[in-house]
């Protein structure tokens, strides 16, 4: 009996301690596409995300951290799946990551309903800054628009007359037209919205060559993308009309890509020659721990942990206050792979973009080059339909 | 550039793309032909085709010499995977073969993704071919794709010799009208298939090398090709080469040609509003509908093989 | 007949899923009634294939269309602001069942692969139509109201897993007796010869179109479920990939036999689920290649395990 007593003394106190530790570990969800054809997309946030926890000491705000990763498997219900068991099984305190567009539109209803942070790390998805913003959601990317807006911009300021625009015939690739005509107002040479998973562009190429026009601006997503751009090095294209593209040519591409990007051009926030010292050291570290050079997403990633470690240490580990984890959070105090910016009203950074020429290096393989600022602090489009304001 | 110049140099594409269609789409309809195969993975073939032939030339920088390679080295892989997972389909219902090709697929890109990594494998145009001819004047047509079209036809004329023109594709040919005849006869059917497998996976991973300079060589890229090839053998009728190859260049020529005009056309009748929206939408469901009206009128395809 | 065993399985099945909600209230782990409410509606659209792919013989590789047209029955209305579910289910209803006797009449002239192909071929069209309705997120895909029906508060999980469980049951039973009805014998007559049928003197075509059209509507309820178990609705729901899974649902719990659908729905997401796990208990990261186990999996229970789950349980009584 006393045996009996003693052992269940020992449990009860067992759970009890555990229970108190438990109180202790912030949890962190990241929801990402980790199988399939996009997995590359999951792995290189996954990559940028661990490495700031490892810096952080695995640690946020002198918590311990656990993270539970879901799969989204790119599919919407399967992401709100793998949310519910986040929120319901695992009790997150923050769900982090998120790729798409449609994914965010997916789960991000019941993740704010549980009143819970959630962070995007890629996705930008134009309802979430304006209509839909929430005070539990935070970016550590960007809105969709502001990139092709930059470009917009980029070639409204170069004078450059008559775009061919080339977008994929889907949501993403109809935001993107929508913010490049927001600021490039000069002559538009023609449009065409390809099939979304068409690898043939040859047709598009001479739709193009036959009207002349100054330059492309084109949105081709992953391997969409390193098709384009070879079919139109192949086609001579490269010879008469330049390309500007978003999202196009970036550095989890560019080995694809290979030389047939050389002589093309593309707009975003982020890259390797910063000379911002976080990014440098962030960089330094990336290489060190994974052999490969870091993409814009993986850098995005490594912001989420930094942010999340700003708020919790801002309210001594006290989790239940959220409004104070918010109001460390909106302040952007910490130090970013972006440099020093601040959160608009909907938490959308307010950041600069920048153009790049894609170069060759010594040994004739492709580089990216920074070549000067488009935009300075520059505002997504969509925080006057926000709500919210502080 | 008028007009008509552009809509020529469209069906010209069109060709082109169609015989690289027909390349993809000639190894799926002899294997369904010969074996009554439903064989999902030909995609996945084609994506080891890619693989192989972007990793000898990393290594090499021969495209030749990765061309090359591919040929027995497919040879190798196709008989495996025939040896290994497909042999006891061949008796199996369609539904059957269609869900465990399904997860070959599953499988064959992963396997891709954990040996070469998730992202794409550098595979540029071979230096030599990547000028341009003039075909017509002001129009440089790429070196490359000429390659493709010439690839294409030499391999329909193989093809054609082969299965015209000796005991191989006479035992083919025979296999492919009455199976159970030719094994009575005291053909070695089990060698045969494995044998056509084989050459299917050449065939498939021969494209997949072709294709690789022109595009993404990464996970999944078989998946971009399969519903097109299937849509080719279905309006060409399953087993026949020849349908392959006129179906192929029709659904090249309709997905080429189709899709540059049909959003014209639709702004001459429709407002722009409308047009703009219209036009991608239905130039990406042009070729299904193409291919519905085609098994309305012929529900076996165009020239089909099948007689016991 | 149902062996004992299947019987025995059935009622474990059933009561099983009656408790899912009081027990994990009890076990404090509420997310698995979402994860059970996602394996019964699958059930239904399992169940609603295997009748014209078991029963039939017809390899439609388009049926993921009829869990779109059933989950945008929802969306849409409430885009507009009607949450009126009689009206949305009837919608999901009577919508697939268009589309699928318009489909059915273009498609069943042809057999095989090609019946496969064209199934496929209207399947693509409907998501491309999807993606190119800008009005309705496009591909961004649209957030949806849960629907209002006989009163039931749906935002309740537990109240919404119960009207699930019980159009689980509505569906079970119809096909149950469908099958087993002189329809469903014809069915399985055409599927086993078509021509003998011919020549006794049925119209087939109309028959095979018939099934067809109910299946289709079937699966529309399951589409209208899961649009409101989601509350969102993308054209992602009709893909062809789609459809496959849906078949590999049938094939795990066995073709042609009603109760597998449960079986079948119930071990694929379970997979799905566990998978990943499985694997990371082996080494972190490796989760994520669960399709290299998946894959051969499928493989395999294709060459070995013809009747699937359910036809385990037969065997078992010998």
């Amino acid at each position: 009996m006393k045996k009996k007593l003693l052992c269940l003394a020992a449990a009860l106190a067992t759970v009890a301690v555990s229970s108190a530790i438990q109180a202790e570990t912030v949890k962190i969800g990241f929801l990402n596409t980790f199988s399939g054809r996009a997995a590359v997309f999951g792995k290189h946030q996954k990559d940028g995300f661990e490495l700031a926890l490892d810096q952080l000491g695995r640690k946020v705000g002198g918590r311990d951290v656990k993270v539970i990763y879901g799969d989204d498997q790119r599919k919407p219900d399967a992401a709100r799946q793998e949310v519910d068991a986040m929120l319901k099984k695992d009790r997150v305190n923050f769900v982090v990551g998120i790729t798409w567009s449609n994914i965010l539109a997916a789960v991000q209803k019941p993740v704010v309903r549980s009143k819970t942070f959630l962070i995007s790390t890629n996705a930008g998805w134009s309802g979430m800054a304006g209509k839909q913003c929430s005070p539990y959601f935070f970016s550590t990317s960007w809105n969709n628009d502001q990139t092709p807006e930059s470009m917009g911009k980029l070639l409204q300021d170069e004078a450059v007359d008559n775009v061919y625009l080339l977008t994929a015939n889907y949501q993403a690739g109809k935001d993107m037209l929508a913010g490049f005509q927001r600021y490039y107002k000069k002559g538009i040479a023609g449009k065409i919205l390809y099939k979304l998973g068409q690898t043939d562009y040859q047709a598009e190429i001479s739709q193009v060559r036959a009207a002349k026009p100054g330059a492309i601006f084109g949105f081709f997503p992953g391997g969409m993308g390193i098709a384009f751009v070879k079919q139109y090095k192949a086609a001579g294209l490269d010879k008469t009309v330049p390309l500007y593209t978003v999202f196009t040519v970036d550095h989890m591409t560019l080995k694809g890509h290979g030389k047939a990007a050389i002589g093309t051009f593309h707009t975003n926030y982020w890259d390797l020659d910063s000379s911002n010292p976080v990014n440098q050291r962030f960089i330094k570290d990336f290489v060190k721990k994974y052999g490969y050079h870091p993409s814009h997403f993986a850098a995005q990633a490594y912001d989420a942990p930094l942010l999340i470690d700003s708020a919790v240490r801002a309210v001594n580990g006290d989790l239940s206050n959220k409004d104070g984890m918010r109001d460390a959070m909106r302040k952007a105090d910490f130090e970013s792979i972006r440099g020093k910016f601040t959160y608009n009203t909907n938490h959308i950074p307010i950041q600069n973009f920048y153009k790049r020429e894609v170069v060759a290096d010594a040994e004739g393989n492709p580089k990216i080059v920074t070549r000067g600022v488009v935009f300075e602090k520059h505002k997504d489009a969509h925080y006057k339909d926000c709500k919210m304001k502080w | 550039m008028d007009l008509s110049l552009l809509l020529f140099e469209q069906t010209l594409n069109g060709i082109q793309f169609g015989v690289f269609l027909f390349l993809i789409a000639a190894g799926l309809t002899l294997v369904f032909g010969i074996m009554n195969l439903v064989n999902l993975a030909h995609g996945a073939l084609y994506m080891m085709g890619a693989y192989v032939g972007a990793t000898v030339f990393g290594w090499s920088g021969s495209f030749l010499l990765a061309a090359v390679a591919v040929v027995p080295a497919m040879m190798i892989f196709g008989a495996l995977v025939e040896r290994v997972a497909l042999r006891t389909l061949y008796e199996r219902d369609h539904m059957d073969q269609v869900l465990a090709t399904f997860g070959l697929i599953l499988f064959f890109n992963e396997l891709v993704r954990i040996v070469w990594g998730p992202e794409s494998q550098p595979m540029p145009i071979p230096e030599a071919l990547s000028g341009h001819i003039e075909i017509l004047s002001g129009v440089p047509y790429p070196t490359f794709r000429i390659v493709i079209i010439g690839v294409g036809l030499a391999v329909a004329a193989a093809l054609y010799v082969l299965i015209s023109r000796t005991r191989l594709g006479m035992l083919i040919r025979a296999g492919a009208s009455n199976r159970p005849m030719v094994g009575a006869l005291g053909v070695n059917i089990r060698l045969l298939f494995t044998l056509v497998f084989g050459l299917g996976a050449v065939l498939a991973g021969l494209s997949g090398v072709m294709a690789g300079p022109l595009l993404a060589v990464e996970p999944g890229m078989g998946e971009d090709m399969l519903v097109l090839s299937f849509v080719v053998i279905v309006i060409g009728g399953i087993g026949s080469i020849r349908g392959a190859l006129v179906a192929s260049i029709l659904v090249g020529i309709v997905e080429t040609v189709g899709r540059s005009i049909l959003p014209v056309m639709l702004e001459a009748v429709v407002s722009n509003e409308a047009a703009q929206t219209a036009g991608p939408a239905l130039a990406s469901m042009l070729i299904y509908v193409v291919m519905a009206a085609v098994l309305f009128f012929r529900p076996e395809g165009l020239f089909s093989a099948r007689t016991g | 007949m149902l062996s004992k065993v299947q019987i025995t399985a059935l009622l474990f099945l059933g009561v099983g899923l009656l408790v899912v909600p009081p027990v994990t209230s009890w076990l404090d782990a509420p997310f698995y009634v979402s994860l059970f409410a996602r394996i019964m509606i699958f059930a239904i659209a399992v169940v609603s294939l295997d009748l014209i792919l078991g029963y039939g013989g017809m390899v439609s590789f388009g049926h993921a269309a009829y869990l779109g047209i059933g989950a945008y029955a929802v969306a849409i209305p409430s885009y507009y602001g009607i949450d009126n579910g009689y009206l949305q289910l009837a919608l999901a209803l009577g919508g697939s069942a268009l589309v699928a006797f318009v489909i059915g009449l273009v498609s069943l002239r042809t057999s095989g692969l090609y019946f496969i192909m064209i199934t496929l071929a209207f399947t693509q069209m409907l998501f491309f139509l999807g993606i190119s309705l800008e009005e309705y997120g496009g591909d961004d895909g649209i957030n949806t109201n849960r629907s209002e029906l006989l009163g039931l508060d749906l935002y309740d999980e537990t109240t919404f897993y119960y009207l699930i469980f019980g159009f689980l049951v509505f569906c079970l039973a119809v096909s149950y007796r469908l099958v087993h009805s002189r329809f469903g014998r014809v069915i399985r007559g055409i599927h086993a010869n078509e021509a003998r049928m011919q020549a006794i003197g049925y119209p087939t075509f109309r028959y095979k179109l018939a099934a067809f059209v109910i299946a289709g509507a079937m699966c529309g309820i399951a589409g209208f479920l899961l649009g409101n178990l989601t509350e969102f609705i993308t054209p992602e729901y009709m893909s062809w990939f789609r459809s496959g899974e849906i078949m590999i649902m049938v094939l795990m719990g066995g073709m042609g036999t009603i109760f597998g659908s449960v079986f079948g729905a119930l071990a694929y997401i379970s997979l799905e689920e566990f998978i990943p796990d499985f694997l990371d208990w082996f080494g972190d990261g490796l989760g994520q290649h669960w399709p290299i186990v998946l894959g051969p999996l499928l493989v395999v229970l294709v060459l070995f395990a013809k009747g699937g789950l359910w036809g385990l349980l037969s065997r078992r009584d010998k």
